[in-house]
């Protein structure tokens, strides 16, 4: 397996939440600070690497018909445990993200993973596409976290830094919209604009490639 | 008169105020899916309201009777989505028999549904909020009408994008997007709309 290329494609080419368009809800619910968005994409890791290591080791038992009742049961499992300790060790990320943590069970994006890669993979393959893929979807709520943060109320790193962040522009300065719904949907729209750009010169560059071979 | 009240309050904030796809994002992926013909967005939007009522009134009871009775409480998200699966298959086998046409009609939603945050979401929400069952079950049912108006109404705003002039990066899904912000930043206006 090759890493890096795994890597790649979890952050830019196959990104889950910019190119797949997987798990929309919660990239734009939750996006207002940077302690959420990392919170939450590491919750979102943890989950994907043990469902995806869990249903590979499984995917020969589980009868073909009930597989997505059966990776289900798998997912809320893991996503109750990490509910729980996040209320035990970390109240204050709980109480921020709150009914978000249990609806991780309906992301797309683990489920998608179980379906198309793990229930036909072997584990190590598995659990490295929960990291990458879990990687690209931390790396996506943090660019979000990043860009409402700063043009929304102001500050960078809100409850990473001390509870009040790095104050960048001054407090009457900011756009209040982009911490508001509205923002979530216009700063995620112009991310996967990007990205589709992005990917498209990626890919002609290749194709050139190709073509001077 | 008193719960009547409550029950209209928590009604106007299900559809507009607190409508759950454009201010509570629940059940993006379905409202980005299926809404680019106007036809499917309603059929969707009525099988999901039909989901939701069922969805608060069963977990409503199962978290009464079952779960905080036997002090289960921790097992909530894994029971809930248990039932709602069930239940999702249950509404398909029944109108499969009963109503054909209906089922006809909302065929391929029908299974789609189980994964809709918004489903869970209610459930969750409703025993968050601490509501009686008749509560639980009028805040499932006015928030699926707040599902079907947004995804109604940006089906058709959808309709129109598809043959407008813009840069290339932002053709299909990124002006989807941008176009349901600014159906968000309407829906705001309803934010100061409170009875309570």
């Amino acid at each position: 397996m090759n890493f890096r290329k795994q890597l790649k494609a979890g952050l830019l080419t196959n990104n889950p939440v910019l190119s797949q368009l997987l798990g929309m809800c919660s990239t734009m619910a939750i996006t207002t600070t940077l302690f959420n968005g990392i919170g939450m994409g590491l919750s979102v890791t943890i989950i994907l690497i043990c469902s995806n290591v869990v249903i590979s080791l499984l995917r020969k038992v589980i009868p073909d018909k009930i597989r997505i009742a059966a990776y289900i049961v798998i997912i809320a499992g893991f996503v109750t445990m990490v509910d729980l300790l996040l209320k035990a060790y970390v109240p204050a990320l709980s109480d921020s993200l709150g009914v978000f943590i249990p609806l991780i069970v309906v992301n797309c994006i683990i489920l998608g993973r179980a379906e198309a890669f793990a229930s036909k993979n072997g584990v190590l393959a598995s659990a490295v596409d929960g990291l990458t893929q879990g990687i690209g979807y931390t790396a996506a709520l943090v660019v979000m976290c990043i860009i409402r943060e700063f043009l929304g109320s102001g500050t960078f790193g809100k409850g990473v830094f001390g509870a009040d962040g790095i104050r960048i522009l001054p407090a009457q300065y900011p756009a209040l919209m982009l911490i508001l719904p509205v923002g979530g949907f216009l700063t995620l729209g112009c991310l996967i604009a990007l990205t589709q750009w992005i990917n498209k010169k990626l890919a002609e560059r290749e194709a050139k490639k190709e073509a001077a071979r | 008169m008193n719960t009547f009240i409550t029950l209209f309050a928590i009604s106007l904030n299900a559809i507009l105020a607190e409508n759950f796809i454009l201010v509570k994002f629940l059940g993006i992926c379905p409202f980005m899916g299926v809404s680019k013909k106007t036809d499917t967005a309603v059929g969707m939007g009525i099988a999901v309201i039909f989901v939701m009522a069922l969805a608060s009134a069963a977990t409503w009871a199962v978290n009464e009777f079952l779960l905080v009775s036997l002090g289960l409480e921790y097992m909530q998200t894994v029971v809930f989505i248990l039932v709602i699966a069930a239940l999702v298959q249950f509404v398909e086998m029944f109108l499969q028999k009963a109503m054909p046409s209906l089922y006809q009609a909302l065929g391929i939603y029908l299974p789609l549904i189980t994964t809709n945050c918004a489903v869970l979401g209610v459930a969750l929400l409703n025993v968050q909020n601490s509501y009686t069952f008749i509560e639980a079950v009028v805040y499932g049912i006015t928030g699926g009408i707040g599902f079907t108006l947004a995804i109604v109404l940006f089906s058709s705003i959808r309709q129109r994008l598809e043959d407008c002039d813009c840069p290339k990066a932002f053709k299909g899904f990124p002006l989807a997007l941008i176009a349901a912000g600014l159906l968000a930043l309407s829906f705001m206006g309803f934010s100061g709309f409170r009875v309570f």
